[in-house]
């Protein structure tokens, strides 16, 4: 949920499934704690006079309330808004009137602030995103109107997209329990009422040194990131009240579900299914590791199993596709979906995916394909550090999410470490149709 | 109060004037120039080819022809089918993409230092010796099939498709790339080969590369990779002169959310006047949050989660669109405050203070885009393709500073055109009824 999507904003942040990541020795990232709790962690890269400051919080979505669906992403809307020393929209104005961009996001679990400027306009960006961090002003009336944009907002991403509100009643049946379940952006119901109480409650829980990450890449030091992190963040207190972060968990899955979703704007059905599956964790990323590597062997790409057998082998499918991010706080999903050609049903593309996933299970993994994909996963590591914000955003991601900067630098040893028999075991395990929920997309008269 | 004060004197301070690269240009032993930046920090080339006419050039009655070429170039190539090259790709660890567009054909490459050779000579059969194998085709057909079906279904390519109709007569501009239902279920393998034959030539190519590679290496890679392809394409189409009718077009789709795009005539980058429009556009509807319509629609009225305008500087056309999105029962009011702001900002100019937020804006983010090696072969195999020195990244800051505010209240005067301003609306939108011809 960016505040705003412009095609000028090139910050991507879905990584691709944890491929990349720079070879430890040819990435410089130094990461230290100020007194008052606040994680940093510098990222140097030197070709261009630029600097990426980014603010991430350990709150997102699955931290709110019950009852207010939203919250999390619309005070990050209303973060833009008025503090003690600023006007209303007067941050973003300052940075544009310093040749930067700036943008927000939130996720499940976390909700983060960039600036992208040039490298001598840090202490600035500092200075601002410090203030806001605890001098924000609220006022109804700015409250109504940002409201109306968050609710266009769910209208353009998710009540005009059939495929998006198929996958917000999915992601609600698969959790039982965790508030993974409800969508970012809120229900539509919850976010009419959010209101300034709502908002300021989130903020002063959550919004602390103590629990926020700043994450500086490009064309910066780490001494000088040190001085102006102690010079502008230094001074505020830690939040002594900030609770622990519980959230409710899964209990065990063991019915499978199925849901039909139909719209009159679907042109192309098609299958997906999800399954409850295992995240990355600090100290043990093994099984994950295997889980990335087995989404990339069955369905990524013109190689791939499900590709192979149903587009290639046989013509089941136009497109297919396994799709696994470990990058998650709690417990994440394996995914997998079938688009059917044309003349196949709904049920015959699911039962011919079913095929496919118990062949792999007796007839496991071709080790030329391993080969590839560990040589594809090596090469990824040098690609990426072509790109210093994607560095910043993975490195964001894990420390928000349960996972040290050491962890980070494991992974792409833990990923070239994993076996044929790892990923066998990984599937076996994920593939458990009792924690899953499988759903067809429909156009809304039946054709099947 | 006093925290104002830092931000604004800061504001005043230098940034950095400008894009802080060296571009060399290449020519080949065989004749093909490319620009090149060297940087050895990470050991990979990107490398980004242009095919000038694209899509353009192609047969109206065979529409979608290059389209589905374009998607069949990594398919199979030389002696390989396509799960051969991919596998081949895949473990090289290269990356190729291919993409077409109105105006151009795309290939984009990142390979490594280490199997650099290995890694042309595969791109280079992709684009020499593609095969077009039936079962290929068939595969892709489908797959853009699917494509072309969601589309009829999806309110943005609705209202592209509508809008592009109503102002471009019987230009190629006028139709979707893609082609329709018809026209490509009735492609033969001949017609791609001709696709082929018409968009990939030497008469047309634009190169640039960006990281671990020399000029001398880079010159050998030119031959190697294009050389053999044929000596000329076939003919670009003439200019597409867009009409605008003004008023609104109403399609009617049942879906929550209108989508809008609106446009009037635009202003060519060759133009005397083109950084006066630029930075027009940028205080208009292309900064982001800064500009005008953003902050009258969505920060003062809360109508739409995003709205944007943009010069669009096609090779036969120049254009200044726009797009926004707002509920049913909300768009008809976002429409009026466009056409009011378009109104304003022609009657009444920009103050002093826009122009110069803008300048520092546009000045400052200019150097900050050049950060990436996939980035850098971007940009400057896009200036090659506008005609623009090479030497242009280290003047462009000096051509937005020279315009003054009577350059860019004029040009407001002269070429915005709020009666020419015409708008399609895709939804049921409330208060709103179709009212151009």
């Amino acid at each position: 949920m960016f505040r705003l999507t412009a095609a000028a904003v090139s910050l991507a942040l879905s990584l691709t499934l944890g491929l990349s990541r720079p070879a430890m020795a040819d990435e410089q990232v130094t990461h230290f704690t100020l007194d008052n709790g606040m994680d940093v962690v510098v990222i140097e890269d030197h070709r261009a006079p630029v600097v990426v400051h980014m603010v991430w919080y350990r709150a997102g979505s699955a931290d709110e309330p019950a009852g207010t669906s939203g919250i999390a992403h619309f005070l990050e809307h209303l973060m833009f808004k008025r503090t003690e020393t600023m006007e209303s929209g007067e941050f973003s104005r300052t940075v544009a009137r310093n040749g930067g961009q700036d943008n927000a996001f939130t996720s499940y679990d976390y909700t983060g602030y960039f600036q992208r400027v040039a490298a001598d306009r840090l202490g600035l960006m500092m200075q601002m995103e410090a203030d806001r961090m605890v001098n924000l002003r609220l006022d109804d009336a700015e409250i109504a109107t940002e409201r109306e944009v968050i609710i266009e907002e769910r209208n353009q991403r998710v009540e005009n997209s059939p495929a998006a509100l198929f996958r917000e009643q999915k992601d609600a049946v698969q959790y039982l329990n965790h508030r993974y379940g409800v969508p970012i952006i809120g229900w539509r119901h919850e976010m009419v009422s959010l209101d300034r109480d709502d908002a300021l409650a989130f903020y002063e829980r959550f919004y602390a040194p103590n629990n926020a990450i700043l994450v500086v890449a490009g064309d910066v030091t780490p001494d000088e990131v040190r001085a102006l992190a102690q010079e502008h963040y230094g001074p505020i207190p830690a939040n002594p009240a900030l609770p622990e972060r519980l959230r409710p968990t899964e209990p065990p899955q063991t019915a499978e579900r199925r849901i039909t979703f139909r719209d009159a704007r679907v042109a192309q059905p098609y299958v997906s299914r999800s399954y409850l599956a295992p995240e990355r964790d600090s100290g043990a990323q093994d099984t994950a590791a295997a889980l990335t590597i087995l989404a990339e062997v069955l369905g990524s790409g013109t190689t791939s199993v499900m590709a192979e057998a149903l587009q290639f082998d046989s013509q089941v499918a136009t497109f297919t596709g396994a799709f696994y991010s470990g990058m998650s706080l709690d417990k994440t999903t394996f995914d997998v979906v079938v688009v059917p050609s044309e003349g196949v049903t709904l049920e015959e593309a699911e039962a011919a995916m079913d095929k496919v996933l118990a062949e792999f299970l007796t007839t496991g993994v071709d080790p030329e394909q391993l080969d590839r994909i560990k040589m594809q996963l090596r090469a990824a590591q040098i690609y990426a550090r072509d790109n210093v914000d994607s560095i910043a955003n993975r490195y964001g991601r894990a420390l928000t999410q349960g996972l040290t900067v050491e962890d980070v630098q494991a992974w792409p040893d833990i990923l070239q470490a994993v076996t044929a028999d790892d990923v066998m075991a990984a599937a076996r395990m994920v593939l458990d149709r009792r924690q899953a929920v499988t759903g067809w997309l429909m156009a809304e008269e039946v054709t099947q | 109060m006093m925290r104002f004060i830092l931000p604004l004197m800061l504001a005043l301070a230098a940034l950095p004037a400008r894009a802080a690269i060296e571009i060399k240009e290449v020519v080949s032993p065989g004749g093909i120039t490319a620009w090149l930046v060297e940087d050895h920090t990470i050991p990979f080339t990107a490398l980004e080819v242009r095919f000038r006419g694209g899509a353009s050039v192609e047969p109206m009655d065979k529409r979608g022809a290059t389209n589905l070429m374009t998607a069949l170039l990594e398919e199979g190539a030389g002696e390989m089918d396509a799960r051969a090259f991919a596998r081949a790709r895949d473990g090289l660890a290269a990356s190729f993409r291919y993409s077409v567009s109105d105006d151009a054909l795309s290939v984009s490459a990142q390979f490594l230092t280490e199997n650099r050779d290995a890694a042309v000579d595969l791109l280079r059969q992709s684009l020499i010796q593609p095969r077009f194998d039936a079962e290929a085709i068939e595969r892709v057909r489908a797959q853009v099939l699917s494509g072309l079906r969601s589309d009829e279904k999806n309110p943005q390519s609705i209202a592209a498709r509508r809008f592009d109709g109503l102002i471009f007569g019987d230009h190629p501009y006028a139709s979707s790339l893609d082609g329709t239902i018809e026209t490509v279920s009735a492609l033969t393998r001949d017609d791609l080969r001709a696709a082929h034959a018409a968009t990939l030539a030497r008469d047309r190519i634009y190169v640039s590369a960006v990281g671990d590679i020399t000029e001398a290496e880079l010159g050998t890679l030119l031959d190697k990779l294009l050389g053999d392809l044929p000596a000329t394409g076939a003919a670009l189409p003439g200019p597409a002169d867009p009409v605008f009718p003004g008023g609104v077009d109403v399609v009617d789709f049942p879906t929550p959310q209108s989508v809008v795009l609106f446009g009037q005539p635009g202003v060519g980058q060759e133009d005397p006047d083109f950084f006066a429009a630029f930075i027009l556009d940028h205080i208009l509807g292309g900064g982001g949050f800064e500009s005008r319509l953003m902050t009258e629609v969505r920060e003062k009225r809360g109508l739409t989660y995003g709205i944007y305008t943009y010069l669009a500087d096609r090779d036969h056309a120049q254009t200044w669109g726009g797009s926004v999105a707002s509920a049913n029962d909300r768009v008809a009011e976002a429409v009026d405050v466009i056409r009011a702001e378009w109104t304003r900002l022609q009657t009444e100019g920009v103050t002093a203070e826009e122009l110069e937020n803008a300048k520092t804006y546009l000045t400052g983010a200019y150097p900050l885009r050049f950060d990436g090696n996939g980035t850098i072969a971007n940009i400057i195999v896009g200036m090659q393709m506008r005609g623009l020195p090479i030497d242009y990244a280290a003047t462009r800051n000096d051509k937005v500073n020279a315009v003054t505010l009577e350059d860019v209240n004029r040009v407001a005067r002269e070429v915005l055109d709020p009666a020419a301003l015409s708008f399609v609306v895709v939804g049921q939108p409330e208060g709103l009824t179709g009212t151009s011809n």
